[in-house]
C-alpha cells in the first residue's frame, strides 16, 4: 500500500485544481465477473483497507476457496450475503491522482432495467461486461441499448475470463466486431473493448504480458484518459432556480464575514448550472414565462465570477426586476425550449404498478413538479431482440416494471422541456406517485436514438392499436 | 477562483456543488428540515456548505445534536461555538434525559451510542421534521454503500433497504406520507480523504481531538481507549500518556483514539491518505458488534 501518497490530490489549489471527477456505472449478466472486476479495481488502486481485506480474506477461507474472492469486497447487506446475490445499486469510490471515480455498481439479474437505467442517468462511462466464451448475448444487447438511451457518452466493453480462452486474439476480435456492429445500429456514441481476465489482474490495473496483441489502454488506464471535456463546455445554458435568496435585514453570522458582504435589497436566484456556461453581461430568457434580462452578477460566497459552467452551484442577479421563483429555468435566448403541456418521451417504468392510459401521475423536471394525465401509451420497446437486429416497438396498452414505452403526457401547466438528446439533465424527468411520493419512472423527453428503429409509428391522438408496431 | 474556466470542475468543486444543491432542494421542499449536528468533521463540514448553500441569507433550518451525556467536553464546546459561528439555532436531544426518568436504560456493556435512535425519533417527531440531514458517507461502510441521497423512512423511522425509490439524474423526490420522513445524505459521495482535502482548503475549524494530543490510553481489543470518568481502566490494564488522536468523534464509551504525531491538517491528510483501516474498522467499538451492526442500527431509524 505504499504508492497509496501517489493517490493523495495535490495540496496546491485543492478546489479548483488538482483531479476530476467521473461518474461510471457497470452493467452486465450474472457471471461475467463484474463483482470481481469491481472488487479489482478497488484492491489494485489501493482503495481497499486492511480490516475490509481481513475480513475478505477471513469469509473466503470459510467458503473452502483457495485464494481471496475479490467479489467479496462489494457484499453489501446481510441479506445478499446469505443468499448470495446483489439486491441494489450500490455506490463505489476510488481514486487516481488523475481523478476520482464514482462507481455505481449495478447488478445484473433482478431489475436489470431498473437499476441499469438508475446507474446510466449520471454516468459519464458504463463499464460493461461480457464473458469471452461467451461474446456478446441477450443482456448485453438489453444494456446497450439501455445505455443508447439514455446518451451515456462513453461505453467501455470489458471483454472478461479471457485466460479462460486461452488469450485468444481471435476470440477478442470476434467479440469486438459483434460488439462494434451492435453499437453502431444502436447509435451508442463512443465505444472501446478491452480483453481482460479480472481474477487474474490481466489488463485491470496492471498491463497484461499475456495479450502482447493488445496494444489499447487498461481498464483504469481508460478510465483515467477518457476525455471529459465535453462535460464541461456542455450545450446551451439551463440553470434551474432552486429558490430565492433574499436576505433582507437579517444579521449576518460571524461565518460571512468571509463572503463579500451585501444590500439589505440583495435578490439574487440560486441553483446549479445543468448545462453550458453564463458570464456577467449574457441575455438570458426565464422559462416558462419567457421574460428576457441581462446577467448582472454571478455570486458566490467566495467571490463574484466571471464565468461559471456546467455543475456549479451559484446564484444568479438579474440587471432588471422580474417575476423569478423556484421552478423557473434560466436559459441560453439561443435555441431555449419551448415551454409544452403535450409531452411526448420514452419512459422506463420502475414500479409494481401498471401504467395505462389515463393515470394521473406527477413529473418532476428540473426544480418544478407538475400535474399531468398519461394521455396514451404507444408502444413499448421489445429488448430481446436477435443479434443482427434493433429492438422494435411493440404495440402495448399498458407498461408493467422494467418496461420501456413510448408515452403521451398532458401536462396541466405548461413546462420547457428539451429535448433529451441534447439536453439529459433538461431533457430528463421522472414520474412520481401522487399519493405515496414513488419515484414511478424515468422519461426521455422528444425522440430518442431507438425510438428511430423500425416498426415505431407515432400514434396520432386516435385509438387505433391495431396499426401499432407496423414496419413503416 | 474568478479566472475564466473551460475546464472541467476539480473533484472538490464537483463534490460542493452537488451538495449545495442537495440542501437547497431540501429547503425549498420540506416544511420542516432539521441538520443533524455532533460536532465531528462531517457534521461540520455540511453546516458549512448549508451556510454557503444559503449565503448571504442564513441558513433556514435548525441543528440537532443527540448528546449521549458520553461526549467528549472538547467536542460539546466546539460544538457551542461552530452554531454560534454559522449562524444556526441548536436543539439538544439528551439521552441523559431518557435514563434519568426511566424511558432508556444503561447497556451492561455500557456503550450509549444504540441509546440515541429513540432520542432521534422523539426529537423529529416532536419537531414535525420531515427532512433530516446527515452526514453520512457511502464510503463509511458496507451497508451505506447502498444507502440513496433522499432515504425515506418509515414512521418507525425504518430503513428497508430492499425498498429503495431509484434515484435518477439529479432529481430529488422527497415526497413522503404523513408520518413518514426523509433522511437526506448530502455528502454521500464524499470519502474520508474528501472531507480533510475540503477542511484543509476551506480553512474549516474541527474539534482539537482530531489532531495529535496527549492522552492517558489504555490497549483495549486491540484498540486505543481513552481513560475517563465512563471509561475506567479494568483491573490489570496498563495505562500509558501517548500521543493520539480521533478518527471519528462519537461518544467517549465507543470511540478509540488512534496513535498519531499529526497535529495540522496536512499531517493528517498524509496519514490519512497512508491508513491501511477504514475509520469505522480502526475506532468504533459500535459497529464490532456484529458483522451487520451498522445495517440493523440503521434498519432501526439510527442516523
Amino acid at each position: 500500500m505504499s504508492q497509496r501518497t501517489a493517490f493523495l490530490s495535490p495540496s496546491a489549489d485543492p478546489i479548483t485544481g488538482g483531479r476530476t471527477l467521473l461518474r461510471l456505472a457497470t452493467a452486465g449478466s450474472v457471471d461475467d465477473g463484474k463483482s470481481t472486476l469491481v472488487g479489482r479495481l478497488l484492491f489494485d488502486t489501493d482503495s481497499v483497507f486492511v480490516d475490509t481485506l481481513d475480513h475478505v480474506e477471513q469469509v473466503s477461507k470459510r467458503k473452502g476457496l483457495d485464494r481471496t474472492d475479490l467479489a467479496l469486497f462489494t457484499d453489501g447487506l446481510r441479506a445478499e450475503r446469505e443468499q448470495g446475490i446483489t439486491i441494489d445499486v450500490a455506490y463505489r469510490y476510488f481514486a487516481t491522482p488523475a481523478r476520482k471515480f464514482i462507481l455505481a455498481d449495478c447488478p445484473g439479474h433482478l431489475q436489470y432495467t431498473r437499476n441499469t437505467v438508475t446507474g446510466s442517468s449520471t454516468a459519464d462511462v458504463i463499464v460493461l461486461l461480457v464473458d469471452a466464451r461467451k461474446g456478446v448475448v441477450e443482456q448485453t444487447r438489453r444494456h446497450l441499448a439501455v445505455a443508447s438511451l439514455l446518451r451515456v457518452p462513453h461505453v467501455v466493453l470489458v471483454v472478461n475470463k479471457i485466460d479462460l480462452v486461452d488469450y485468444s486474439e481471435d476470440v477478442f476480435t470476434a467479440v469486438a466486431t459483434d460488439f462494434a456492429l451492435l453499437s453502431r445500429s444502436l447509435g451508442v456514441l463512443d465505444t472501446h473493448c478491452i480483453p481482460v481476465s479480472a481474477t487474474e489482474g490481466d489488463n485491470v490495473v496492471t498491463r497484461s504480458q499475456r495479450t502482447p496483441w493488445y496494444d489499447g489502454p487498461t481498464v483504469l488506464g481508460y478510465l483515467e484518459n477518457v476525455d471529459d471535456t465535453r462535460l464541461a463546455v456542455g450545450s446551451d445554458l439551463r440553470l434551474p432556480v432552486q429558490h430565492v435568496v433574499r436576505p433582507q435585514s437579517a444579521t449576518p453570522a460571524p461565518w460571512a464575514a468571509r463572503a463579500p458582504q451585501v444590500n439589505g435589497d440583495y435578490r439574487g436566484y440560486a441553483g446549479k448550472i445543468e448545462s453550458g456556461r453564463v458570464r456577467p453581461g449574457d441575455e438570458v430568457v426565464v422559462l416558462p414565462r419567457g421574460s428576457h434580462a441581462i446577467v448582472e452578477a454571478i455570486d458566490t460566497p467566495d467571490g463574484p465570477l466571471d464565468l461559471a459552467v456546467a455543475g456549479q452551484s451559484v446564484v444568479i442577479r438579474l440587471s432588471t426586476d422580474i417575476d423569478v421563483s423556484r421552478g423557473d429555468i434560466l436559459a441560453a435566448t439561443d435555441a431555449p425550449p419551448a415551454p409544452v403541456r403535450d409531452l411526448t418521451a420514452t419512459v422506463c417504468w420502475l414500479a409494481e404498478r401498471e401504467l395505462t392510459a389515463g393515470a394521473r401521475v406527477l413529473v418532476q423536471h428540473g426544480t418544478s413538479i407538475t400535474k399531468a394525465v398519461v394521455r396514451s401509451i404507444e408502444g413499448a420497446l421489445d429488448l430481446d431482440f436477435e443479434a443482427g437486429t434493433v429492438p422494435c416497438w411493440r404495440p402495448t396498452s399498458s407498461l408493467t416494471l422494467n418496461d420501456i414505452g413510448r408515452v403521451r403526457l398532458a401536462l396541466a401547466s405548461p413546462v420547457p422541456v428539451d429535448s433529451y438528446r441534447e439536453h439529459r439533465a433538461t431533457g430528463a424527468f421522472i414520474l412520481v406517485d401522487d399519493t405515496n411520493g414513488w419515484t414511478l419512472g424515468a422519461g426521455l423527453a422528444g425522440s430518442t436514438p431507438l425510438t428511430a428503429m423500425p416498426a415505431f409509428i407515432p400514434r396520432s391522438n386516435s385509438h387505433h392499436p391495431a396499426q401499432q408496431g407496423k414496419p413503416s | 477562483m474568478t479566472a475564466a474556466q473551460l475546464r472541467p470542475l476539480s473533484e472538490l468543486q464537483a463534490l460542493e456543488s452537488e451538495s449545495i444543491h442537495i440542501i437547497r432542494e431540501v429547503a425549498a421542499t420540506f416544511t420542516s428540515p432539521i441538520m443533524l449536528f455532533s460536532g465531528g468533521k462531517d457534521s461540520v463540514v455540511m453546516l458549512h456548505l448549508a451556510a454557503k448553500a444559503f449565503w448571504p441569507a442564513p441558513i433556514p433550518f435548525g441543528v440537532l445534536h443527540v448528546d449521549t451525556g458520553h461526549n467528549f467536553p472538547e467536542v460539546l464546546q466546539f460544538r457551542d461555538e461552530a452554531v454560534e459561528f454559522y449562524g444556526a439555532a441548536l436543539k439538544i436531544a439528551a439521552v441523559q434525559d431518557y435514563i434519568d426518568d426511566g424511558r432508556l436504560r444503561e447497556r451492561p456493556d455500557g456503550t450509549r451510542n444504540p441509546l440515541q435512535t429513540v432520542p432521534l425519533l422523539d426529537a423529529i417527531t416532536e419537531g414535525r421534521h420531515d427532512g433530516v440531514f446527515g452526514g453520512g458517507r457511502r464510503d463509511e461502510e458496507r451497508a451505506r454503500a447502498k444507502e440513496r441521497v433522499f432515504s425515506t423512512r418509515d414512521e418507525f423511522g425504518q430503513w428497508e433497504p430492499r425498498n429503495q425509490r431509484p434515484e435518477l439524474w439529479s432529481l430529488y423526490n422527497g415526497r413522503h406520507l404523513p408520518g413518514e420522513h426523509v433522511r437526506i445524505f448530502p455528502l454521500s459521495n464524499w470519502t474520508e480523504l474528501d472531507v480533510w482535502d475540503y477542511i484543509a482548503a476551506e480553512k474549516i475549524n474541527v474539534p482539537t481531538i482530531y489532531y495529535a494530543h496527549e492522552r492517558q490510553v489504555a490497549l483495549r481489543d486491540g484498540m486505543w481507549i481513552a481513560i475517563t470518568d465512563v471509561t475506567p481502566a479494568l483491573a490489570g490494564e496498563v495505562v500509558e500518556v501517548r500521543s493520539v488522536r480521533y478518527r471519528t468523534v462519537g461518544d467517549k464509551s465507543c470511540t478509540a483514539a488512534v496513535l498519531s504525531a499529526a497535529n495540522t491538517v496536512h499531517d493528517v491528510i498524509n496519514e490519512v491518505g497512508l491508513s491501511q483501516l477504514t475509520e469505522r474498522g480502526a475506532t468504533r467499538a459500535d459497529d464490532r458488534l456484529s458483522e451487520a451492526a451498522m445495517e440493523d442500527r440503521k434498519r432501526e431509524g439510527y442516523f
